[in-house]
């Protein structure tokens, strides 16, 4: 029977309060292990994404809205580019490589994009089976793609119009699957890719049944890398000023983002943290109470021999082990939930999982302790000071 | 051997006892009366090491008790005084035989689980053993506390008004098994009690006036 086994005994003598306090401090560590895990990932998601594109030209608008249609594949885009603009930009020597993007057609809600090999350069794209797209309507598609749709090698399907929805079909060609892209752990995954030319004869034999006149190719964006760091400040400017199109850097627009979604963690955060605080107090008072019914159970083991040390480490270690059970289902119950809410999720583009560990969370139960340690100092101390001769005499 | 000399103490409050030497031998079972304001639970708290007084000495076994520090105190009186109070006060989230291995866990003992059935069984509650205190009666409870204090083998026996809360059938058995058990573990017993129906059993008797 060591002390800390008397600690554990007497807390599930009561096991209400025990469960209160523990559920206390498990709440507000999970909602922060949640926050945690989950900015951590989508910030790393949106980072992963953008990683090797320095500036995305699009169609004058919302330069945010530009890179979520054209980096994330979420928004709509914000218009389109002509194209012959587009190319004179491409082969500016400030650019080191350009990837046109032909964005206006989905497969069961996922975005076929026209594009070409700088594309697949940009991305760092390797073939896991057939091989990449060359002619027209022929497909190479991301490893999430193949196997939430089910498409092999040598499959055909139709294009619908728009970027979501199916009703609007494209029946008068079909698309062939020639190669299944490796897992890259970012939107690659998520797309179909073709040439650009697939996509405008998809729309000229749509176009042509509502109105007969040619109209100029057009693209939706450019994804830029550039060639030196110089390009930065030069190539923005240029774009903004001398053309009718806009340059959004994608770091940029996606800290924006962040530091919008960051003002809901930060207020979560806060809860959390006042959840815990509350904890500690729940946990204060608990051990408070009753150390005043327990003060005769502490002098009896002094007269059994107990040291007023081995008083202090039996109430210090209640508070303990409440708080570090607590923050520990805590940690497991906020991987639990952000697994579900993984599960749950439909795109796969910020797909969260509960089963990735971090280093921080290990401040999480040196939180806790401190937390129990805070909350048991005052009755430990009590307990070590307390006068077995007083306690006794009343009786 | 235990002796008190010169002993006295001041309350908080300036009022001072003096308490007359005694000796009390090797085995001996004494009787402490008094009425109550009399000084008798200062001076068994003096006895046994939870209340230092404010002049004199204490000595057990010729240890000065109030010369130890304070952590070797404690150990001596785990060790050396077992305590029965008027009301058993087991702790409640332990089972009976957790207990009784409190008493030699804290004394820095090592547990025997042989001694903690024998005292059980002497006592009469060995199947009580795994049940927990709420599950026993107030007489069951009173021989667990007896168990207790006997468990380390004791120089010293203490017993402060063990029979002042039982009905007469119980206050004699009670007495009966301080008096078996403090010959059985050749403990000194000392009981402090106004209770009348105690005094026959003992010849040696302290009063505190």
């Amino acid at each position: 029977m060591s002390p800390l086994k008397i600690s554990w005994k007497s807390l599930w003598s009561k096991p209400l309060s025990a469960a209160l306090n523990i559920m206390l401090i498990a709440f507000g560590t999970g909602i922060l292990t949640i926050l945690l895990l989950a900015s951590t990932q989508i910030s790393d998601k949106l980072e992963n994404n953008a990683k090797d594109i320095d500036v995305v030209v699009g169609a004058k608008g919302s330069p945010l809205q530009l890179i979520l249609s054209s980096i994330y594949y979420i928004d709509f885009p914000t218009g389109n580019i002509p194209l012959k603009e587009a190319m004179e930009l491409a082969h500016n020597p400030l650019v080191k490589r350009a990837a046109p993007l032909a964005l206006g057609d989905n497969y069961n809600g996922v975005r076929i994009v026209g594009t070409d090999s700088n594309f697949v350069r940009i991305y760092g794209l390797k073939v896991a089976a057939g091989k990449f797209w060359q002619k027209d309507f022929e497909t190479t598609i991301g490893s999430a793609v193949a196997k939430a749709e089910k498409l092999k090698i040598g499959d055909h399907f139709y294009g619908a119009h728009g970027l979501t929805g199916s009703t609007d079909v494209h029946k008068s060609h079909q698309y062939t699957v020639n190669g299944i892209l490796e897992p890259q752990g970012n939107v690659t995954d998520n797309l179909i890719l073709t040439n650009v030319g697939s996509v405008w004869k998809m729309h000229e034999e749509h176009d042509h049944h509502h109105e007969e006149t040619e109209q100029p190719k057009e693209l939706t964006s450019l994804l830029i890398q550039y060639r030196s760091p110089m390009s930065v400040a030069m190539f923005p400017r240029m774009v903004n000023e001398t053309t009718n199109m806009q340059a959004a850097a994608p770091a940029q627009e996606s800290t924006r983002l962040f530091s919008l979604i960051g003002v809901g963690v930060d207020t979560l955060q806060w809860f959390a943290v006042l959840i815990m605080l509350i904890a500690a107090i729940s946990v204060f008072v608990n051990l408070y109470n009753s150390l005043k019914e327990r003060s005769y159970d502490l002098a009896i083991m002094r007269i059994l021999g107990a040291s007023k040390t081995k008083l202090f480490v039996i109430v210090i270690a209640e508070g303990i082990m409440l708080t570090v059970v607590g923050t520990l289902l805590g940690v497991l119950l906020g991987h639990l939930v952000l697994q579900i809410i993984g599960s749950y999720q439909e795109s796969g583009q910020a797909k969260l999982s509960g089963l990735v560990f971090m280093n921080k969370e290990l401040y999480l139960f040196v939180a806790g302790l401190m937390i129990g340690i805070f909350a048991a100092i005052i009755p430990a101390v009590q307990a070590y000071r307390s006068n077995i001769s007083k306690i006794l005499s009343k009786n | 051997m235990i002796s008190l000399k010169s002993v006295s103490h001041s309350y908080a409050t300036g009022k001072t006892i003096g308490f007359k030497d005694w000796t009390i031998g090797h085995g001996e079972q004494w009787l402490l009366l008094g009425d109550s304001g009399s000084g008798k639970t200062t001076l068994l708290h003096i006895l046994t090491g939870i209340l230092k007084p404010t002049q004199g000495e204490v000595k057990i076994n010729d240890t000065s008790i109030y010369g130890l520090s304070p952590k070797a105190l404690d150990q001596f009186r785990g060790r050396n005084i077992g305590i029965i109070f008027q009301r058993p006060h087991l702790i409640k989230s332990l089972s009976i035989a957790e207990n009784l291995s409190l008493a030699p866990q804290f004394a820095k003992l090592p547990v025997n689980e042989a001694r903690i059935e024998e005292v059980l069984s002497s006592l009469g509650i060995a199947e009580k053993r795994n049940a927990y205190p709420n599950e026993l009666s107030q007489g069951q409870l009173q021989r667990v506390s007896i168990a207790r204090a006997v468990i380390n083998k004791p120089e010293l026996l203490i017993a402060d008004e063990p029979t002042s809360s039982l009905d007469d059938k119980n206050a004699h058995a009670v007495l009966e098994l301080l008096l078996k058990q403090s010959g059985i573990n050749q403990a000194t017993l000392v009981i402090a009690t106004h209770d009348k129906r105690v005094k026959d059993a003992f010849k040696n008797t302290y009063q505190l006036s």
